[in-house]
């Protein structure tokens, strides 16, 4: 039941983000302004004890999320044969590129203090 | 009278029919596969290769084209499971209000990292898709690929590409991440310690979303949290920032 509270209070958070975003026509999509909305809704103990549990669930699962979109991949066969090799190599180069870089810049600005005793920085 | 088994041939053509053409099969056949693949995944050792998304999309995709079920039936199934991906993107704030705190205390730090991470994943997507001669609604599905897939999907809508390229090109995106962060942090020496964690999740979060988030949730709990939050400041950022810079450009 507090499951399907938290799922309710999901739900009704990302509705109140679709007004917004069609309301008002602002860039976030809806679940986004949800998410924000959330946020601050979290304050609340009501919102805050189902949320967590729904919220947990739903996280721990968010790969199988991905697979329907996924499986549409055999709907651009024709772009894939045509241009997939090629959209395979932008697809890794720049996603090596952005780990590079997010990753190189939290750990040139890390704090010193963070490490464990006796580590040294190049472990 | 004709033989049995020739009757029960098309009988079973008959029921196989019935059954692809019913929305039951779709979300069967994900829920079935991802449970099978997911424990094959848990067999292995968790290793990068063997990613349960990876395995099950290659599976369901080559059934459909091998039975000839068309995407759109599978789709009416699978549905149930893709809805799901608003209220998820909506749960994110709850690993945000976990770590509050430590986004009050490093929130420069880890703005500059997504804002960084994203420019450079998106901005070389763009670069190299120009370079290598891809049609422009094919690069321009490829900018917002490192953010999750529902909302890549209404950013390509946004500044011209196709949602359904980027939602797929999201999906490669994150199980790319996925198998190689692991690889990549390790040849550049980012330690396994508090600070370390915390930089490889951000990373896989910011640059491979829900499914570099999996990831790293399943190698360790600081490096998921990470990876969450950077999901969650990344689909802020980006529905905010592409939109707005390809309306200058």
């Amino acid at each position: 039941m507090t499951a399907l509270r938290g799922l309710a209070w999901l739900l009704v958070f990302q509705s109140m983000g679709e007004l917004l975003s069609r309301g008002f026509s602002l860039p976030f999509p809806g679940p986004v302004i949800g998410m924000v909305l959330l946020l601050m809704g979290l304050h609340s103990e009501l919102v805050r004890g189902p949320v967590s549990v729904c919220a947990d669930f739903l996280l721990s699962h968010l790969s199988l999320l991905f697979v329907p979109v996924g499986v549409g991949v055999m709907t651009h066969l024709s772009l894939v044969s045509q241009y997939g090799a090629r959209i395979l190599l932008a697809v890794v180069v720049s996603t090596l590129a952005g780990l590079f870089v997010t990753v190189l810049t939290l750990h040139l600005l890390r704090d010193r203090g963070d490490a464990a005793p006796g580590e040294t920085p190049d472990a | 009278m004709p033989p049995p088994g020739k009757r029960r041939m098309p009988k079973f053509v008959e029921l196989w029919v019935y059954l692809s053409a019913t929305p039951l099969f779709g979300l069967t056949a994900t829920l079935v596969v991802y449970v099978l693949a997911q424990a094959v995944y848990a067999r292995l050792g968790q290793a990068p290769w063997a990613n349960p998304v990876l395995w099950t999309v290659v599976c369901l995709a080559g059934a459909l084209l091998a039975t000839g079920v068309p995407y759109p039936t599978y789709f009416a199934g699978a549905q149930f499971i893709h809805f799901l991906l608003g209220p998820a993107v909506v749960a994110l704030a709850w690993p945000l209000w976990l770590r509050r705190e430590e986004l009050r205390r490093r929130w420069g730090r880890l703005l500059l990292a997504a804002l960084a991470g994203g420019i450079a994943a998106g901005g070389s997507a763009l670069l190299m898709g120009w370079a290598l001669g891809l049609p422009s609604e094919v690069t321009l599905s490829l900018v917002p690929k490192s953010v999750t897939a529902p909302v890549a999907m209404g950013i390509a809508e946004k500044i011209g590409g196709i949602p359904a390229l980027a939602a797929v090109f999201a999906v490669i995106t994150g199980l790319v991440g996925a198998l190689s962060g692991k690889y990549l942090f390790d040849a550049l020496r980012i330690p396994r310690d508090g600070s370390g964690w915390a930089a490889r999740g951000f990373a896989l979060g910011t640059v491979s979303h829900g499914l570099g988030a999996a990831r790293a949730l399943q190698v360790n709990a600081d490096a998921g949290a990470y990876a969450g939050l950077a999901l969650g400041l990344q689909v802020v950022l980006a529905s905010a920032l592409i939109p707005l810079a390809f309306r200058w450009l």
